[in-house]
C-alpha cells in the first residue's frame, strides 16, 4: 500500500488518467451517435402515435416493439449477443471502437424513449396554433416540439449519459478500457483496493457533476 | 367571407360514433363580427375548427374568401391558413420564447425577411398595447396580456379573418371587457372579419353583429343580435338572453299584483331608452307604473334595456297606456315572463 498520495499518483496516475480519457471517449462518441439515432426515433414515436400529425399504426407499433426488445436485454448480455453485428459494422469487436457499437445499441433506444416522453409533455394546443398558422410540420417539430421540450430533453440526456457511464464500466470486458475496467481489473482482480476507491470516487464526482450541470442547464432553459 | 355549407362532422371511436356537427350552414359576411353561442358539447368548438380545417368536415364544404378549403392540397391549405388567424382559450404561446419571439417565429417560418418580421412584430405588439413587454416571457404575463400576445401573433400574418375559440373564457370580467374592446378595434380599424364562439351571452351582446345559437350539433337559430334579443324563438336562446336579464320576482308577489292592473315586460332600444316614456304614461293616463326590476345593457350599436313593470290602474287605462308605449317604440310583452311562450300584448 502506498504510504503517500504522491506515491500513489506516481504508481497509478498515468493509468487512471488514461482510463479517464477512455471513459470520456467512449461516453462522448457513443452519446453523440445515440442522440443522432435516438432523437429522430423519439420524434417518430411521437408523430406516428394515434391521433398525431403523421399517424401510422404500423411504424409506431414496429418501433415500439423493437425498442422494447432491445431495452429488455441487460447490457452485459447485449455486449456479447451482438458481437457479430459489431464486427460487421466497425470491423472489430474489441477496443474502444468495438465497444461503441453495443453502447449505441444500448443507449439509442433509451434516448428515444426519454425524448418521446419529453416531447409528449409539450402542450398540444401550441402545436395546433402553429398548424392553424400554416406552418410546415418539420418546422413545428423543430421550433415547437423540440424547443418547448428542451428542458426535459436536457434532463433526459443527463439520465442517459449517466446510464452510459455505467455501461462503459462493463465495456472493459471486451477490452474497451475506461475507469470501470481499471477498477475491476486492478481493484478487484489484483486486490489493489486504493485503485478501486479512487476510481469509484472519480465516477461519483463525474456523475454528481454531470447531474448538477444537467439540472442547471434545464433550469436555465425553462422559462415558465 | 366564411361559408360553411351543409357541414357534418362525425367522430368515430371505439364506443361508436358521435355526430358533433349535423348539417350546419353558416355565412359570415365580410367585415362583420359573427358569434356562435351554445352550451358545452353543442358542437361550436368543432364548428370553428372546421373553419380552418383543423378539423376536416365529414361532409360539406368550407369556403373562406371564395376558396374551398376542403378541395386544397396540403401545401395550398397551409398557404390559405396563413390568411386565417386564430386565437384560443388557452393562448397557446411558446413558453420558452419571449413576447417578441412568440410573434416573430411564425413570421420567420412563413418566409418573411428579418426587416419585415421586425416591422410587423413592432407594429402589432403596439396595436395590442404590449410595446413595453418585448423581452418578457409568457410566464411573467397575466392572462389578458398572454391573450394580447396571441392576438398580435395572429394579426401579424395580416389575415382577412380571425377565428376566436372561446378567447375570453379563461379571463376575469374586467380583462374580458378589455379583450373584447381590442377585438372591436381590430374589426373596425383593420377591417378583419371575426368568427367567434363562446358560451357567454355578454360576449355576443357586446361585440357581435350577428349570432347563431347551437344545440346538439345544429344551428337552431340565427340572425342579428338585435333580432335574437327582441324575438328569440327557441328555449335555449331565451335561456341565454335570460342570463343577461334576470327578473327574479317571487311568484307570490306577481300573483298579488296581477289582481290590480297588469304586469308587462318593456324592452327598448337606443333612442327610446333615452325618452321618459314611462314617466309620460303616468302623466297622460290614470296609470301608476311601478318598476319591479330592470336593467340596461350596452350592445355593440346601441343600448338595450328591459323593465319589468306593474301598471296599476283600470283595465281600459292600462290598455291605452300600453298602446302609447308601443307607439313610442317600446316593445311590450306578456303577463308573465316566466312562461316559455310569451304572449305578445299587441
Amino acid at each position: 500500500m502506498p504510504s503517500t498520495f504522491s506515491e500513489f499518483l506516481n504508481n497509478w496516475g498515468e493509468d487512471i488518467w488514461a482510463a479517464t480519457i477512455e471513459t470520456f471517449q467512449m461516453v462522448s462518441i457513443a452519446l453523440l451517435v445515440s442522440i443522432i439515432i435516438g432523437l429522430p426515433l423519439g420524434i417518430l414515436l411521437v408523430m406516428t402515435r394515434p391521433g398525431k400529425g403523421m399517424e401510422n399504426k404500423f411504424v409506431y407499433q414496429l418501433l415500439n416493439i423493437f425498442i422494447n426488445i432491445i431495452r429488455s436485454i441487460p447490457f452485459i448480455i447485449l455486449l456479447f449477443f451482438i458481437l457479430p453485428f459489431t464486427k460487421w459494422v466497425v470491423g472489430t469487436s474489441i477496443g474502444v471502437k468495438g465497444v461503441i457499437v453495443p453502447l449505441v445499441v444500448y443507449t439509442a433506444p433509451y434516448i428515444a424513449r426519454l425524448m418521446e416522453s419529453a416531447i409528449l409533455e409539450v402542450d398540444r394546443g401550441v402545436v395546433e396554433a402553429y398548424e392553424a398558422m400554416g406552418i410546415k410540420t418539420r418546422n413545428i417539430i423543430w421550433h415547437v416540439l423540440l424547443r418547448e421540450s428542451r428542458s426535459s430533453i436536457i434532463l433526459g440526456l443527463t439520465i442517459a449519459t449517466i446510464g452510459l457511464i455505467g455501461a462503459t464500466a462493463m465495456a472493459g470486458l471486451v477490452g474497451g478500457g475506461g475507469l470501470g475496467d481499471l477498477a475491476y481489473r486492478f481493484g478487484h482482480l489484483r486486490y489493489e483496493a486504493d485503485v478501486m476507491y479512487v476510481t469509484v470516487a472519480l465516477l461519483i464526482i463525474l456523475v454528481q457533476g454531470l447531474q448538477s450541470l444537467g439540472n442547471a442547464a434545464a433550469a436555465r432553459l425553462k422559462k415558465d | 367571407m366564411i361559408q360553411l355549407e351543409n357541414v357534418t362532422k362525425v367522430f368515430s371511436g371505439k364506443k361508436g360514433s358521435i355526430q358533433a356537427l349535423d348539417d350546419v350552414s353558416l355565412h359570415v359576411k365580410k367585415g362583420e363580427i359573427f358569434g356562435v353561442i351554445g352550451y358545452s358539447g353543442a358542437g361550436k368548438s368543432t364548428l370553428i375548427r372546421c373553419a380552418n380545417l383543423l378539423e376536416r368536415p365529414t361532409t360539406g364544404t368550407v369556403k373562406v374568401n371564395g376558396v374551398d378549403l376542403t378541395a386544397l392540397s396540403p401545401g395550398k391549405l397551409r398557404e390559405a391558413r396563413q390568411k386565417i388567424g386564430m386565437i384560443f382559450q388557452g393562448f397557446n404561446l411558446l413558453k420558452t420564447a419571449t413576447v417578441y419571439d412568440n410573434v416573430a417565429i411564425p413570421l420567420k417560418l412563413s418566409g418573411l425577411n428579418k426587416q419585415e418580421v421586425k416591422e410587423r412584430v413592432e407594429k402589432y405588439l403596439e396595436i395590442v398595447g404590449l410595446e413595453q413587454k418585448h423581452q418578457a416571457y409568457p410566464g411573467e404575463l397575466s392572462g389578458g396580456q398572454k391573450q394580447r400576445v396571441a392576438i398580435a401573433r395572429a394579426l401579424a400574418h395580416e389575415p382577412e379573418v380571425l377565428l376566436c375559440d372561446e378567447a375570453t373564457s379563461a379571463l376575469d370580467p374586467d380583462t374580458t371587457e378589455a379583450i373584447l374592446e381590442l377585438l372591436l378595434k381590430i374589426n373596425r380599424d383593420l377591417g378583419i372579419t371575426i368568427l367567434l364562439i363562446t358560451h357567454e351571452m355578454n360576449v355576443i351582446q357586446r361585440i357581435c353583429d350577428r349570432v347563431a345559437v347551437m344545440e346538439q350539433g345544429q344551428v337552431i337559430e340565427q340572425g342579428t343580435v338585435m333580432e335574437l334579443f327582441t324575438t328569440p324563438q327557441k328555449a335555449t336562446t331565451k335561456k341565454f338572453i335570460g342570463s343577461v336579464f334576470s327578473h327574479n320576482i317571487p311568484e307570490s308577489t306577481l300573483t298579488h299584483l296581477q289582481g290590480n292592473g297588469r304586469i308587462a315586460l318593456l324592452s327598448f332600444f337606443g333612442i327610446s331608452s333615452g325618452e321618459p316614456a314611462l314617466a309620460l304614461v303616468s302623466k297622460h293616463f290614470n296609470v301608476f307604473p311601478n318598476i319591479l326590476s330592470g336593467s340596461i345593457i350596452q350592445m355593440k350599436q346601441e343600448p338595450y334595456g328591459q323593465l319589468l313593470v306593474h301598471l296599476r290602474g283600470d283595465k281600459e287605462e292600462v290598455e291605452k297606456a300600453i298602446e302609447f308605449l308601443i307607439e313610442k317604440g317600446v316593445q311590450v310583452e306578456g303577463e308573465d315572463h316566466y312562461a316559455v311562450n310569451i304572449q305578445r300584448v299587441s
